[in-house]
Formats: structure tokens, C-alpha cells, sequence
């Protein structure tokens, strides 16, 4: 077999099974990735905003909307790619049946990839419209983050494919999180700015995909261009297209043998 | 043309050789049976016609394209009954049925035309906005079935269709994989029930340790490799029986347990001889394809 992926539109059928189970529990869903995060965006933001002067030159809460976006984009695309996707792999047998289709296994894990960003940009949207109905985001600018949103949800899908094709049970996800995603968020500039951890844990800080997503999407919310705007794009979909290539690998040494 | 035909099929995993050296051709129209005991290789060899794993040698041509390089094309053409189901446990019957039909490029009207007589074929007319939990473990296997056939194929591989069923729902399951033989459709088969590739299958091969060691229709290779009747014997001083008097009366002796069976062409004197040992139990019965298997692969374990 070539190492060279194959890909195809064949994808979009393995996309709309996806989309018409999440339909099916589309409110519950909705409602459930929407709560979480907005609690601790309303929570911290006028609690704890309430204590603090203003962050990064703004109100505390209008600093963490814009890492409340990145980050439940981000959770939003890492569980679907975890849970779901293992589910749908190891649990259910899903892939198996969709294999014995004329599918392979680029349109699979293609399929899922861009099921997991298309889920994380409705969490994003969601918060999104909290943003813009709360007034933190008030310029027209600030609709560009609807252009990121899913660049970002590729990037953490593609991620959580490579880990998901790796793992023996649901187990193994609480490392990925306890080692990858929490600390991420609180190195990435999601909480609170990054020029306020030590300089050699910034510069480590910056090279994580959250970093990229949060110094595109603040200076938006903020109505204004971000700096190396184009830089950080690229790097979320270099994580996107590395995660992609290197789950696809695994998911074939796991699956096809 | 044959619709599939392997040639010199191998396949390791490390050292162990899984598949070693397998031909065989699939004719249209018959039912083929792949047996063999657990481990033998039949699921693998499945997994290799169908282009799901690339083998280490051999060639494979399945409805005319080459797999595994043109497995994808070559799928069209084919339904896969999977060992386990595999249904989607979120859908209701028809929602299962028409999400497997996009994933072969099936226009949607298409897919929605062909669901009724399907459903009809499975015995779930009345089940289609049942959602999968509810269903019965042989109405599940049925959806599967139908499933398989959403795409109109002209081969249907089976990897033990009946495995874990109720005698009934299998009953069931062999009468439909006998209409479909009736519609022309080929079928593909691999299991361990022996009583079931005796009833459904024209043509049949057994595999062991990776080689097909015997292929035939199940009658010409019960009268090939074992004696017509089969006396079993049981019971107290079987032993010495056994040892000292079965063999003057049977071509051939087997032991297995407590158990002694005795192969014989003409069974009237062994039959006479039992008669006249009230310790000893028997049961006389015609010789089938487990013998047959039995004889081939042997009567260890193999778990």
C-alpha cells in the first residue's frame, strides 16, 4: 500500500452518517457543549473580572471570550475525535462496515477529520453569538473568527485522530488531556496573557496549536488585524496536516493488518 | 469468468505464516464455502479478497479487477455479511439501510426504491423505523443480510452468517441465502457449522493451518475421504472394545473422549457385534461432512 494518501469526495457519505446521528441528538448536544464553557466565561469573567483593572487593555471577560472560543473549539474537536471516533472505530464497528463499502480508509478518516472540525465550529459559533450578543465583540472584524474557527478545529481533530489510533480504551484519553490539553490552556493565552509566564515557557507555549488560535482570534474579537496572521494559519494547518497524515498511518497499521 | 480467483495467496505476520499458498476460483451462480477450524486463516483470506490487507504474494481477481490495487472498484459489486454486526445502533432499520447505500455513491431515490423489497426479503416489512437496540439478535443478522445488499451485488461474501443464532433464526437465515442462489447471485461463505455447508453449499474447500487441504461438493468429498457409516460408541469397558474388537469390524477407529467412532462401510457386522453388549452404547448414522472435517483437521482443540 502507497504511503501517499488517496483522497477522494468519497468522504462526504462517512461526513452525513455522522451528521445525521448528531441530529438526532442535536439539542441535548448543543446544549451540553454551550453550558460548560459559557459558565466559565460568565463565572471568571465578571467574578473574577470584577477583581482585575483590565487584561491586555480590555474588560477581564471580553479577554477571556476570545479564549473561550479557541478553547471550546478546541475540546469540542478533541472529544469528537477521541470518544466518538474510537466509538465509532473499536466499539461499534462502524468503520468496519463502511470499509467493506467501496470507502478506504482516507475517506474514513477524512470524513471524520472534517466531522470533527464541522462539529467544533458550531461550539465556536455558539460562544461566537454569546460574544457578539454580550457586545464584546463589536466591530465587523470580529466575523473573521467564523473563518478560523474551523482552521482550528481541524488542527485539534487531526490531533486527537493520531492519539485516537493509538488507544486501547477510553482510558488512555485522560492522558491526552491531563499531559496535552490542560496545560495548553493554560500556556496558550487562554485564561490570561502569555508575556505573563516565564519567557522560556512562552517560547514553548508558542509552538503549541492553542497559541496560534488565540493570537488569531483576540486581536479579532478585538477588531483589529492580527500580527503574522498568515504565520499562524499556516501553523494550524501544518498541526492539521501532520495530524491528518500521521493518524492515517497509525490508523492503518492498526486497522489493516 | 470466474468472479473471484486467487492464485498462490500468501500472507505472514512475522514468522507465522496465516495464509500459505491458497488457489481457488469462485464460479457465478455457486455457493462457495471457505471451513476450517478457528485460526485457520478463513477470515484473514476474506480480508485479502476483499483488499482490506495487502498480501505477501499471490494474485487476487475479484469481478474482474485486480484487488488489492482496484479493490475499491471491485467493491461495488459486493455485499459483506461481517462476522460480527455492525449495524449503526443509532439508526432505525431504514436509516441503516440508506446511510450503507450512500457509501456506495447510491442516489438517494435509488436507495429508498429498493428499501421495500429489502425489507420485505429480511422479514421486517413492519420493523422499518425500528430503531436497532430493539431488534432480535436474527432480525439484526436479517438487517444485515439486507444490508448487504443494498447495492444489488452479484457477490455476497458471508464470514459465518449464523454463528450465535437460534436454530430457528438460522433456519431462517439458510432459506434466504437459498433465494438468493435462485435470484443468481453468488455467494461466498466461510463457517464452522458443517451441517450448514452441507445444506447451502454447491462447492466447498477446507483450510487448515492457512492451505486448503480438500475441495469438493460436500458429497463427493464425504464419499472420498470417510467410510459411508459412522458407529459412535460410549459407555463402560469402551476401551478395551476398542482396542481389541472394533477394528476387525471398522475401516477406520477414531477416540475422542469417552467416545469411540467407528467408521465402517457396512456397518451390520459392528452393529451385531454392539448388539450383544448391553454395557455398551451406540448410535449408528450416516457419515457427513464434520467426519469429513474431523478426519482432515483433527480433534484437538484449537483455542
Amino acid at each position: 500500500m502507497s504511503l501517499a494518501p488517496r483522497l477522494s469526495l468519497r468522504f462526504v457519505p462517512v461526513w452525513r452518517r455522522n451528521f445525521l446521528v448528531w441530529r438526532k441528538l442535536a439539542l441535548p448536544s448543543m446544549l451540553g457543549n454551550l453550558a460548560d464553557p459559557m459558565i466559565y466565561m460568565l463565572g471568571l469573567g465578571y467574578g473574577l473580572g470584577a477583581l482585575l483593572p483590565s487584561v491586555g487593555g480590555v474588560p477581564y471577560i471580553a479577554f477571556l471570550a476570545a479564549g473561550t472560543v479557541c478553547f471550546s473549539t478546541a475540546n469540542s474537536a478533541t472529544f469528537e475525535s477521541l470518544y466518538s471516533a474510537f466509538s465509532r472505530m473499536h466499539v461499534q464497528k462502524t468503520w468496519d462496515a463502511i470499509l467493506n463499502a467501496p470507502l478506504t480508509l482516507e475517506d474514513v478518516v477524512l470524513g471524520e477529520l472534517i466531522w470533527a472540525a464541522s462539529k467544533s465550529f458550531l461550539s465556536g459559533l455558539a460562544i461566537m453569538l454569546v460574544v457578539w450578543a454580550l457586545g464584546l465583540a463589536p466591530t465587523a472584524m470580529s466575523l473573521w473568527a467564523l473563518a478560523v474557527i474551523p482552521v482550528i478545529g481541524l488542527a485539534f481533530a487531526a490531533l486527537g485522530l493520531a492519539i485516537t489510533a493509538i488507544s486501547p480504551s477510553y482510558d488512555f484519553f485522560m492522558y491526552y488531556f491531563t499531559l496535552f490539553i490542560t496545560p495548553m490552556a493554560m500556556l496558550c493565552g487562554v485564561f490570561y496573557p502569555m508575556d505573563a509566564l516565564p519567557q522560556a515557557v512562552q517560547w514553548f507555549g508558542q509552538l503549541l496549536p492553542l497559541a496560534h488560535a488565540t493570537q488569531l482570534i483576540r486581536p479579532l474579537l478585538f477588531g483589529e488585524w492580527p500580527s503574522h496572521a498568515l504565520w499562524h494559519i499556516l501553523a494550524l494547518l501544518a498541526y492539521a496536516g501532520a495530524g491528518f497524515y500521521v493518524a492515517l498511518l497509525l490508523f492503518r497499521r492498526r486497522l489493516l493488518k | 469468468m470466474a468472479v473471484l480467483s486467487v492464485r498462490a495467496l500468501r500472507k505472514s505476520y512475522g514468522e507465522r505464516p496465516v495464509v500459505d499458498g491458497v488457489d481457488f476460483d469462485i464460479r457465478p451462480g455457486e455457493c462457495f464455502g471457505l471451513l476450517g477450524p478457528n485460526g485457520a486463516g478463513k477470515t484473514t483470506t476474506l480480508k485479502l479478497c476483499l483488499g482490506l490487507i495487502a498480501p505477501d504474494s499471490g494474485s487476487i481477481e475479484l469481478m474482474g479487477y485486480e484487488v488489492p490495487r482496484h479493490a475499491r472498484e471491485a467493491r461495488h459489486n459486493i455485499g459483506v455479511v461481517p462476522q460480527f454486526d455492525n449495524l449503526d445502533p443509532d439508526f432505525t432499520v431504514i436509516e441503516n439501510l440508506i446511510v450503507y447505500g450512500r457509501y456506495f455513491g447510491m442516489e438517494e431515490a435509488v436507495i429508498r426504491a429498493r428499501i421495500p423489497a429489502l425489507l420485505e426479503f429480511a422479514g421486517l416489512a413492519s420493523r422499518g423505523d425500528t430503531r436497532i437496540q430493539t431488534l432480535s439478535g436474527g432480525m439484526k443478522r436479517r438487517l444485515t443480510l439486507a444490508r448487504a445488499l443494498i447495492n444489488d451485488p452479484q457477490l455476497v461474501l458471508m464470514d459465518e452468517p449464523t454463528t450465535g443464532l437460534d436454530p430457528q433464526a438460522r433456519h431462517v437465515i439458510w432459506e434466504r441465502l437459498r433465494q438468493l442462489r435462485l435470484q443468481g447471485k453468488t455467494i461466498l461463505l466461510t463457517t464452522h457449522f458443517m451441517e450448514e455447508a452441507e445444506r447451502l453449499c454447491t462447492r466447498l474447500v477446507i483450510m487448515d493451518h492457512g492451505r486448503l487441504i480438500a475441495e469438493g461438493s460436500p458429497r463427493t468429498l464425504i464419499a472420498e475421504h470417510t467410510e459411508p457409516h459412522v458407529v459412535e460408541v460410549h459407555g463402560e469397558g469402551v476401551e478395551a472394545w476398542a482396542a481389541e474388537t472394533a477394528s476387525r469390524y471398522c475401516e477406520r477407529v477414531e477416540r475422542s473422549g469417552d467416545s469411540v467412532y467407528c467408521y465402517a462401510r457396512d456397518a451390520r457386522p459392528v452393529l451385531a457385534d454392539l448388539d450383544a453388549r448391553p454395557a455398551l452404547m451406540y448410535l449408528h448414522r450416516h457419515a457427513n461432512l464434520e467426519d469429513v472435517f474431523l478426519k482432515l483437521t483433527g480433534r484437538e482443540l484449537r483455542d
